[in-house]
């Protein structure tokens, strides 16, 4: 058995105390995304983007979790490094294996999947990690329902894209 | 609610953001779920590996917040949710999850490790996504987001019942699916 998931699991476990405790928010990362396309669309239209209802919800300025999400890629990074497992990669092997190690085929599919992620994750309000361990954790309806649903969703898809069942 | 004075000071917010974001990233990459083989591996359900984190995360994590709860330590931010919203927005979310094979935490990890499909496909779409849900949001949030919306509470209040009946139970639930995810081998 190899416990390393449940290690890092109880972990972040941990750090959603400490989230709560200390800044009285739950891990959750896509609405640094919100932002940050929000700041992309400021450097072209300027103060219009500003006053698009959405950008009204969640300003496109650094904040909490903004800084939580730059915090992930730097944390991954860094293990990664003294590990001695960061390695540059265009095509996953699994992904590869199956469909030929076409970068431009991975870049096509990922930036696809990506759209959706991004639809996805604020249609729904919240991702794996605000509504599905965030959420979760705190026992909200909304959560429950949510994680379900992206879990069959993924399944059916992942079953699909990978010819499972025909 | 503890620590109220410290929720108040924004420089310092961001530095524990980003503190907390580092020991994040650190943990998903250790766990492996930062991988597009493992995630997918997880929805073709070959891998376990992303269902063992997130409910470890969840049992350690929902103690220690009903614990600190019931101290009058900490508040609960149970998000609002919908047919409309969470149920359309999640089918959209799995159809992203299964073909990009990252998330939004984890793509910023897997960036971090060295994917580039992560970063030239993953971040870059997930901010188009993001940017179109923008654009979108006034005509959906009127014509589909608040169909059918849920009670956007927890369920212990939604059945006005001590939340332990429910979290002790539930943790036990999951420490005997984990258990038999073990006993198979998976």
């Amino acid at each position: 058995m190899d416990v390393t998931p449940y290690i890092a699991g109880a972990g972040i476990g941990i750090l959603s105390w400490i989230a709560f405790l200390l800044s009285n928010k739950p891990l959750g990362c896509s609405t640094a995304y919100t932002r940050t396309s929000g700041m992309i669309e400021h450097i072209f239209r300027g103060k219009k983007t500003d006053e698009k209802p959405y950008y009204q919800k969640f300003a496109p300025i650094v904040d909490w979790e903004w800084m939580l999400v730059a915090g992930v890629f730097l944390g991954a990074f860094a293990v990664s490094v003294i590990l001695g497992g960061f390695s540059l990669e265009w095509v996953p092997t699994l992904f590869g294996d199956t469909f030929g190690y076409d970068t431009g085929l991975r870049l096509v599919v990922a930036l696809g999947g990506g759209i959706l992620m991004g639809l996805g994750s604020r249609w729904a309000g919240g991702c794996t990690s605000g509504h599905g361990i965030s959420g979760t954790l705190q026992l909200a309806i909304s959560s429950w329902i949510a994680v379900i649903v992206f879990f069959v969703s993924g399944i059916v898809t992942a079953f699909l894209l990978y010819g499972v069942l025909w | 609610m503890m620590f109220e004075h410290l929720h108040e000071n924004n420089r310092l917010q961001l530095l524990i953001g980003f503190f907390i974001g580092i020991c994040f990233g650190g943990l998903l990459y250790i766990s492996g779920v930062t991988e597009y083989n493992v995630i997918l591996g997880q929805l073709l359900l070959t891998d376990f590996t992303v269902i063992k984190v997130m409910l470890a995360a969840v049992v350690v994590g929902m103690i220690g917040i009903y614990a600190m709860k019931s101290k009058g330590m900490v508040e609960l931010h149970p998000k609002p949710g919908s047919i409309g919203s969470t149920v359309i927005g999640g089918i959209i979310f799995g159809m992203g999850f299964a073909i990009l094979g990252y998330c939004p935490g984890t793509v910023a990890g897997a960036v971090g490790h060295g994917s580039l499909d992560a970063l030239f496909g993953g971040v870059t779409g997930i901010l188009i996504g993001a940017g179109i849900f923008a654009a979108a949001y006034p005509v959906l949030n009127e014509k589909v987001l608040s169909k059918g919306t849920f009670p956007s509470m927890t369920i212990p209040d939604y059945l006005k019942i001590n939340p332990w009946y429910i979290v002790i139970p539930l943790c036990i639930m999951i420490v005997v699916l984990l258990a038999g995810l073990e006993y198979f081998g998976l």
